[in-house]
């Protein structure tokens, strides 16, 4: 594939496996072993396990608010599993499925959620940013990323997120600009779901497409199938190896679709038809990879039982594992704002150890 | 070797003698690289350290500031300059919601060795914009720290602490006396502690907490006011946030009144911090209400209006007599 043949402005579409779970561009499947192709499929398997048990927990009262992944697997899973070990993830906040194939334990993504801060303490060799809920902040904070590698020499390359509201925020326009100018290797993905909260994307900007607006900014920009795990995966390999060769960003907007709520708190039903949701159900990007490893016999539905019924053990565990168990300590409140507490803060935490003690 | 500088000289030798000591340190902004600042505040850096380590940026304050943060946490010690405060607010989100935010959101595991330099303050007869004081907007937000030097000796210790804390620092210059005298200093590189107030002058009538360029208007009222036989005691707090109030809470332990003087608008200023500080540490050793010269809760007025807004050694002095007769 080379990006110079997807003109967004031609409205081209970059996909190799469509909805059939059927190979329409044979020269682009990418050379991923068996192995491989089980990994991510169990990988997909696993963020949609996540998911519906964070759902159901916080129907049950046990979990607070969540922002599901359901429908954009394949846009999170194919884009980060074209990364190397040394390459920096930085996460909006609705990357399950990213956070995963990068190696952040499913204990620190429940806890955040679940609302410790200790979600967000990422395992030494991690190098993933905490989520960032202000909407487009983080796509500045990757393109600093790389600005820094090419100041330091090295050569690993930086993958970012956003959702499709965020691409009207200044931040967006900005690090775009920022890392084209400065030649940074990062690549900025979008996740189009469609909607932003219960903003349709046709209200969010003019623009025919998303990824046409790197073009503004001398970069590359694609138009992928989000849910389609090999083009995903394929798009983002290509822009990372251009990032590592010194050919700077590029910006690919994955085309997909939020089955789910924006978060628990909403309620989708007032902004779309069911007929709409029914319609990408059927884009579903797990359905089509599952029909795509069946037909090649690499798949088979002894395993996919088995596998299902371990992920789910396992991630009702690890639940298990927070609920209850995770309550912030109050030292911990005070002490991570400065690396040495300012008199004021420590005073401020005795005298309300103090109160708690019964004031002694 | 006599080493005489200003406050601008003093911040430009500051990040020279950084850059020199540590090749993580690198200097960005708007006009930074090839002008060297629109005060000349980084001029050299460019020619020395090279395009990789002092560059010039596209004209965004918000990418400044959020670059710079992707910088810190991938191992380099940005500082970047806004290049005058009342332009900061574009970059606001990102100082408030990451800059502040990063190291207690992620328990430690990612922290921000940056630094914000912005010159700050009126005086000049500037246009529109350009002469803003907004330090509490800032010192209000925890996990930052708010730092204000007022000599050259001070501008070169506290940036050079600012560039190796590990936290992130907003250091900001006041503009109206970059140029205004010159000491001999240290050429070599040297810390002064942030966070620490410094006793300008010492007295034992009145105490005066102030910052930045209004410490050379109270001296000067100072002087007006030590021939009535006043002596006032003068603090220069030097570091905003996290402030150190056990220096003035002792001074006014021991002269029973203070006057704070900034030149920021008057309601939920500074000032009220340090008085509400002084209600709570020293109220049974206060003879006189303490109480604030500041600007006024008015936009900072255009040149032709300015004489009037920054507090003038004569209000400053009328105010020490009010409160010393008091």
């Amino acid at each position: 594939m080379r990006f110079e043949d997807y003109n967004p402005l031609d409205e081209k579409y970059y996909s190799i496996l469509n909805a059939h779970g059927e190979i329409i561009n044979e020269k682009d499947i990418p050379a991923l072993s068996n192995d491989e192709l089980l990994y991510l499929y169990k990988t997909m398997l696993y963020t949609r396990t996540i998911d519906e048990k964070a759902l159901s927990y916080q129907r049950q009262g046990r979990m607070l608010t969540y922002a599901p992944n359901t429908g954009q697997e394949a846009a999170q899973v194919g884009s980060a599993y074209a990364m190397d070990k040394e390459d920096w993830l930085v996460p909006a906040f609705r990357e399950l499925g990213a956070w995963l194939v990068r190696g952040v334990p499913l204990k620190n993504i429940y806890l955040y959620w679940y609302g410790n801060e200790w979600g967000s303490y990422m395992p030494e060799g991690v190098k993933v940013l905490p989520v960032a809920v202000p909407i487009g902040s983080q796509y500045q904070h990757a393109a600093g990323i790389g600005m820094a590698n090419n100041i330091k020499g090295e050569k690993n390359a930086v993958v970012t997120y956003i959702g499709d509201g965020g691409t009207s925020h200044g931040d967006f326009h900005e690090a775009l600009n920022f890392a084209a100018v400065f030649n940074a290797p990062v690549v900025f993905i979008i996740q189009n779901n469609q909607y932003a909260i219960s903003v349709a994307r046709e209200k969010q900007t003019k623009s025919k497409t998303l990824a046409q607006k790197a073009i503004a900014y001398g970069m590359p920009g694609i138009v992928v199938d989000g849910n389609d795990i090999f083009a995903m995966y394929s798009a983002t390999k290509e822009a990372i190896d251009r990032a590592r060769n010194g050919e700077g960003p590029t910006l690919i907007e994955a085309f997909t679709y939020r089955l789910g709520a924006h978060t628990t708190s909403d309620d989708p039903t007032l902004y779309r038809e069911d007929s709409e949701v029914e319609e990408w159900k059927h884009k579903d990007p797990l359905l089509r990879f599952r029909k795509y490893l069946l037909n090649k016999n690499i798949l088979t539905e002894e395993w996919e039982e088995k596998t299902k019924k371990e992920l789910e053990t396992e991630v009702m565990a690890t639940f298990e594992s927070i609920e209850n168990k995770s309550d912030t300590e109050i030292d911990d409140i005070f002490k991570y704002h400065y690396e040495t507490m300012p008199p004021q803060l420590e005073e401020q935490l005795l005298e309300y150890k103090s109160f708690l003690e019964g004031g002694k | 070797m006599a080493n005489t500088l200003n406050i601008v000289q003093a911040v430009n030798q500051a990040l020279m003698n950084e850059m020199e000591n540590d090749e993580t340190v690198v200097v960005y902004g708007e006009d930074v690289g090839l002008e060297g600042g629109v005060f000349r505040a980084t001029v050299g850096l460019q020619e020395k350290f090279g395009k990789m380590r002092a560059f010039d940026s596209p004209l965004a304050e918000s990418a400044i500031v959020g670059t710079a943060i992707g910088m810190a946490v991938n191992g380099l010690k940005p500082v970047v300059e806004m290049q005058f405060m009342g332009f900061s607010y574009p970059a606001f989100n990102q100082i408030i919601s990451h800059v502040a935010r990063m190291r207690n959101r992620s328990r430690g595991r990612y922290i921000l060795p940056m630094v914000i330099r912005a010159p700050y303050g009126g005086g000049i007869r500037a246009l529109e914009h350009h002469s803003e004081s907004t330090e509490a907007l800032y010192a209000h937000i925890p996990g930052l720290k708010v730092v204000i030097p007022s000599t050259p000796y001070d501008a070169k210790g506290l940036l050079i602490a600012a560039i190796r804390d590990p936290d992130p620092v907003l250091f900001l210059e006041p503009k109206r006396i970059y140029r205004a005298f010159k000491q001999d200093i240290p050429e070599d590189a040297y810390t002064l502690p942030i966070g620490k107030a410094k006793i300008v002058e010492e007295g034992e009538d009145v105490t005066i907490i102030t910052w930045g360029a209004m410490v050379r208007d109270v001296q000067k009222a100072a002087q007006m006011v030590k021939a009535k036989g006043i002596h006032p005691e003068i603090i220069d707090l030097r570091t905003i946030a996290p402030m150190d109030r056990e220096t003035f809470v002792e001074s006014v332990k021991k002269t029973g009144r203070a006057i704070v003087v900034h030149e920021a608008p008057k309601t939920l200023g500074t000032g009220a911090e340090i008085v509400a500080i002084l209600n709570e540490k020293a109220f049974l050793y206060l003879e006189a209400p303490p109480t604030r010269v500041t600007g006024f809760d008015t936009t900072f007025p255009l040149p032709r209006g300015e004489k009037h807004y920054i507090p003038s050694p004569e209000r400053i002095a009328k105010t020490i007599e009010d409160v010393v007769k008091f």
